[in-house]
């Protein structure tokens, strides 16, 4: 890829302690592309994420985050990027429009723009009408979607989502990643990391971690196609074949190492 | 920047306007705070449950027993028959001070000889014990004079000779009766402010930890300082009101006088209340979880709630405490507001006090700050 690219990731490692998180890790995400982060639990995903967006410093190797370094400039970083966690993140004793003029304040949204976003973000979340419920009394569906609203008030070309869908029902989470495809249309760069298999076949790309290394970078089609060649048994291997193939093939070579 | 502080500033007080609860412990445990320390907590001695034998049954002992009697600060709360009651009450803790009259006493006095008594005090609580011994010898004293002057006119300076004496003329300023309500009422105001500022910072900032907020606010351009100011300032406000209104009970209801100059005390004020948010925020980035800060919140406050010289003479502490006291703001700011309520003593005699403050929240602010930061990695 080129110098077109709004992340790259070069040889990054983390370390904390004896203990490393993330060992030379490297890809380029494009403008507009989706890309997805699967792995196992403390495979280093979100100690990624939490690099790129500037609160973790890395230990060695540089990243890029729209054009800029995130260990020489984290603050510029944060102004360019939008990001939502695992765990819910909003203000549960804030109204909805509090919330999103809370953000917006925050990330710097003008005064002349921000009404105009709040009500935009208020229909993406589809809570034309609820403005001023709190969102204590949100179901978890609606919330999501309200957090993903406030990511991106500020209209940032990067997206960071950690396990945006954990603990939502599957209707909501296909209406949330319709969303994100809308924003990948948008030329915004998504980049999500997720447990759900299924999900994993609605990006673009995908970059499988394991053990803090990168076993696979491709494709969905590319992805089971390796997954295959790793030992996956089934003629037609789904991804979580390919996942555990994959992975299975990972931890082995080092073992053997 | 000063937006985005703009902007933590609103949401907080927004968040406190919506937590009815929290309003009411902002207000109503300093209100309780301040009556039971404005009522409860004196160091006067009044009404001590006493039992006396008089073994001599003359108009003297009887005399002296009166002497007793109308001091209101012995009630005599047991007619003893014997010694053996005297000390059985004693031991039941239905007196407090036993006194004896031997047999004999008169006579001593009439021939101008010294007529000794017996004070048995329960010593378990060892200040009670030490005032009311004190009323003892007073009241002993103030009779034995009496009683000499009255034999030497009555006998014509033949017995009870004139007495050289040294009379202490007592002088108490600032505080003429000794009211102990004076003393206590504007400590309380300096300990109420710290256990509120400290207990709110710490818990606010530790919540949005707990909650993943902080994580979420962490990822927006605003840079830690930013956030530390914004969160911390809404409780710098809450602190001033609090020592207003506390110190407003103090003045208008318990009547304790405020002599000083407003703003000497408002700058120690501003001061005290720095290092209070700065404690708080320290405390805020050594716990994750709300649990662990309350336990943190009380293992601090209490030493410097004892190191403070609230209650607890510093002098009186073994020098190695002592120099514990000296990185305790409260104890500066106790003089402060000690001192402007009751001496009306301006910045001139409070200056050290003053700049040990300011020392104490920079050094303490520095420290939160770097941790802060350090705490987010």
């Amino acid at each position: 890829m080129n110098g077109a690219a709004r992340i790259v990731v070069d040889r990054l490692v983390k370390r904390f302690g004896d203990f490393t998180a993330l060992d030379g890790v490297s890809f380029e995400v494009a403008p507009g592309e989706i890309m997805g982060f699967l792995g196992p639990n403390g495979a280093g995903k979100s100690t990624l994420i939490r690099i790129l967006c500037g609160l973790l410093h890395p230990s060695q190797g540089r990243a890029q985050v729209a054009g800029i370094d995130v260990a020489k400039d984290p603050e510029a970083v944060r102004t360019r990027i939008g990001y939502m966690s695992q765990k819910f993140s909003l203000y549960n004793d804030l109204s909805v429009v509090e919330n999103l003029r809370f953000f917006g304040g925050i990330y710097g949204v003008g005064r002349e723009r921000i009404d105009a976003r709040v009500t935009e973000a208020v229909s993406m979340a589809g809570l034309s009408g609820r403005e001023d419920t709190l969102v204590a009394n949100l179901a978890g569906g609606w919330k999501q979607r309200l957090a993903l609203g406030a990511a991106i008030l500020h209209r940032p070309p990067v997206l960071f989502l950690d396990e945006p869908t954990s603990g939502v029902d599957p209707e909501s989470r296909r209406r949330f990643w319709d969303l994100i495809h809308t924003l990948g249309g948008e030329g915004i760069s998504v980049l999500v990391s997720t447990h759900y298999m299924d999900e994993a076949e609605y990006c673009h790309r995908i970059a499988l971690i394991s053990g803090g290394r990168l076993a696979a970078l491709g494709t969905p089609r590319d992805i089971k196609r390796l997954g295959k060649e790793a030992g996956a048994e089934a003629a037609e291997p789904t991804m979580e074949d390919a996942f555990v193939a994959l992975v299975g093939q990972a931890q082995g070579g080092r073992a053997a190492a | 920047m000063l937006g985005r502080i703009l902007q933590l500033l609103l949401k907080e007080f927004l968040q406190l306007k919506r937590d009815k609860s929290a309003r009411l412990r902002l207000l109503i445990p300093p209100m309780i705070q301040m009556v039971l320390f404005g009522y409860a907590a004196t160091f006067e001695v009044f009404d001590v449950s006493t039992v006396i034998l008089d073994l001599d049954r003359s108009q003297e002992s009887r005399a002296l027993i009166d002497a007793f009697v109308h001091s209101s600060r012995f009630r005599i709360a047991v007619p003893a028959a014997s010694e053996r009651e005297v000390r059985d009450a004693v031991e039941t803790s239905d007196a407090q001070v036993g006194l004896v009259i031997p047999p004999g006493f008169a006579e001593l006095l009439r021939k101008g000889r010294t007529a000794p008594i017996q004070a048995l005090v329960d010593g378990t609580n060892s200040n009670t014990a030490l005032i009311a011994l004190g009323y003892v010898g007073q009241i002993a004293g103030s009779f034995s004079q009496d009683y000499a002057r009255d034999l030497a006119q009555r006998t014509g300076r033949l017995q009870g000779k004139p007495m050289v004496s040294v009379i202490l003329r007592e002088r108490y300023w600032y505080n003429p009766n000794l009211n102990s309500r004076w003393f206590f009422v504007p400590g309380v105001i300096g300990t109420l402010a710290l256990i509120t500022i400290v207990n709110l910072c710490a818990f606010a900032i530790v919540r949005e930890r707990e909650v993943g907020t902080l994580e979420q606010i962490l990822v927006t351009p605003i840079r830690p300082v930013e956030f530390i100011i914004g969160k911390t300032l809404p409780f710098f406000l809450i602190g001033l009101m609090e020592v207003a209104i506390v110190a407003s009970v103090g003045m208008l209801w318990f009547r304790v006088p405020f002599r000083g100059n407003p703003f000497v005390l408002l700058l120690g004020t501003c001061l005290f209340l720095l290092a209070a948010l700065a404690i708080g925020l320290l405390i805020s980035t050594v716990c994750t979880t709300q649990q662990q800060a309350f336990s943190s919140n009380f293992f601090v406050l209490n030493p410097l709630f004892i190191l403070s010289g609230f209650s607890f003479p510093i002098a009186s502490m073994p020098p190695a405490l002592q120099y514990f006291t000296y990185i305790d703001p409260l104890r500066y700011y106790l003089v402060i507001i000690r001192a402007t309520f009751l001496k009306g003593v301006g910045i001139e005699a409070l200056w050290h006090q003053m700049l040990a403050l300011a020392i104490i929240a920079f050094v303490l602010l520095a420290a939160a700050v770097l941790r802060f930061r350090k705490s987010l990695d």
